[in-house]
């Protein structure tokens, strides 16, 4: 699908939730499907599923779905946009407030905010949980895998990666 | 004027392409989230920030909106050479996993059907959100104990807002974020 309206649509929507992503990109996930699949059906929900778990199993940071979603709107050009419409908004940001920080680093007001925001950080990164784990977890297979990931990641120091290469390898065996 | 032991002493500002290539090693490395690498090649291979210094700037990069990663890059590369060196960090972390994305996406699109490609990229799903899983549990945890009760009254309307509700994150933020600050700025006084 090759859809200039919708690609520039897309990096106007970016742009926008560059700013509201308080505590990282998996805070925007459920923003990021509420668009692109549920308002305007870019991407059906397993295109999505699909391009989160690629994410995250590439290296580096995890707004590389952002990257993708691009691709398949707009191709490289696409890519290479959505990626740069999330990205310079808050660099620009972060760039301008850096200093202001340091002067205001033990500031009442500043506490309040910092701790005010991370209750609804915690909220928003249950609702992509469950968001992926929805269309992820359609068999017994699937629900294993979660559940021993979430297992392994929450009480062993094992790295991450190890889950994601087995699951890969019992989905290529057709086993989920 | 010959050099003071203590000159010699005071870790090297790295230059542009030493930065470029520290940033470029976090991002390959950085399987599953890059955070943890960040620290062990910024602040204990290289040395280029003390445990104290990466903390903070960790603590500003979460707490502005975006990826955090990408903010903590922009706040190191400005620290070392001004806007130049926080565009190299960010192109550094970002540039190599962006070009395989683009090889990612190109695949997907031609053989997203093939029976072997579908069924990993279905285990890959399930376990990227058993990864998510863990996230939200590690993070909600610390709202758990002692007089954090408004915290998970907060949490619990985000979740119920966004995930069951679908209310558009815009609302969610600029109703609930300011209350929820406010609840907390109240309770410090």
């Amino acid at each position: 699908m090759k859809d200039d309206s919708a690609l520039s649509t897309f990096l106007l929507q970016l742009v926008f939730l560059s700013f509201v992503s308080i505590g990282g990109i998996n805070a925007a996930v459920p923003e990021l499907h509420r668009q692109v699949v549920e308002t305007n059906r870019w991407l059906s929900e397993q295109q999505f599923t699909d391009f989160f778990a690629i994410a995250n199993a590439a290296p580096g940071p995890n707004l590389l779905i952002v990257t993708l979603i691009g691709y398949q709107l707009g191709g490289f050009v696409g890519a290479l946009a959505a990626t740069a419409s999330l990205c310079t908004p808050t660099c620009l940001l972060t760039y301008f407030v850096a200093h202001a920080w340091e002067r205001f680093k033990d500031a009442p007001l500043r506490i309040a905010i910092q701790a005010g925001l991370v209750p609804v950080t915690v909220g928003l990164v249950a609702a992509t949980a469950y968001l992926i784990a929805r269309t992820a977890d359609q068999n017994p297979a699937a629900i294993a895998i979660s559940a021993a990931t979430a297992a392994l990641a929450y009480f062993t120091r094992v790295h991450p990666l190890w889950a994601f290469a087995a699951a890969a390898a019992l989905g290529f065996a057709g086993l989920v | 004027m010959p050099e003071s032991p203590l000159a010699a002493a005071k870790p090297p500002v790295p230059t542009l392409g030493e930065l470029f290539h520290g940033f470029l090693a976090i991002a390959l490395t950085g399987f599953g989230g890059v955070l943890p690498w960040a620290r062990i090649e910024l602040v204990e291979k290289r040395r280029w920030l003390s445990g104290e210094q990466f903390a903070g700037d960790l603590a500003l990069a979460q707490f502005l909106p975006g990826p955090n990663i990408v903010n903590l890059s922009i706040l190191i590369g400005a620290r070392f050479h001004g806007p130049l060196g926080a565009i190299v960090c960010t192109l550094g972390l970002i540039g190599a996993p962006v070009a395989l994305m683009i090889v990612c996406g190109a695949l997907y699109s031609r053989y997203s059907d093939v029976v072997w490609l579908r069924g990993s990229l279905a285990g890959l799903g399930a376990a990227a959100a058993g990864l998510l899983i863990s996230l939200a549990a590690k993070l909600a945890l610390p709202l758990l104990h002692g007089r954090r009760a408004p915290s998970l009254v907060f949490a619990l309307i985000t979740f119920v807002a966004v995930a069951l509700a679908r209310v558009p994150l815009y609302w969610v933020v600029a109703l609930l974020a300011p209350v929820s600050i406010a609840v907390f700025w109240w309770r410090a006084k």
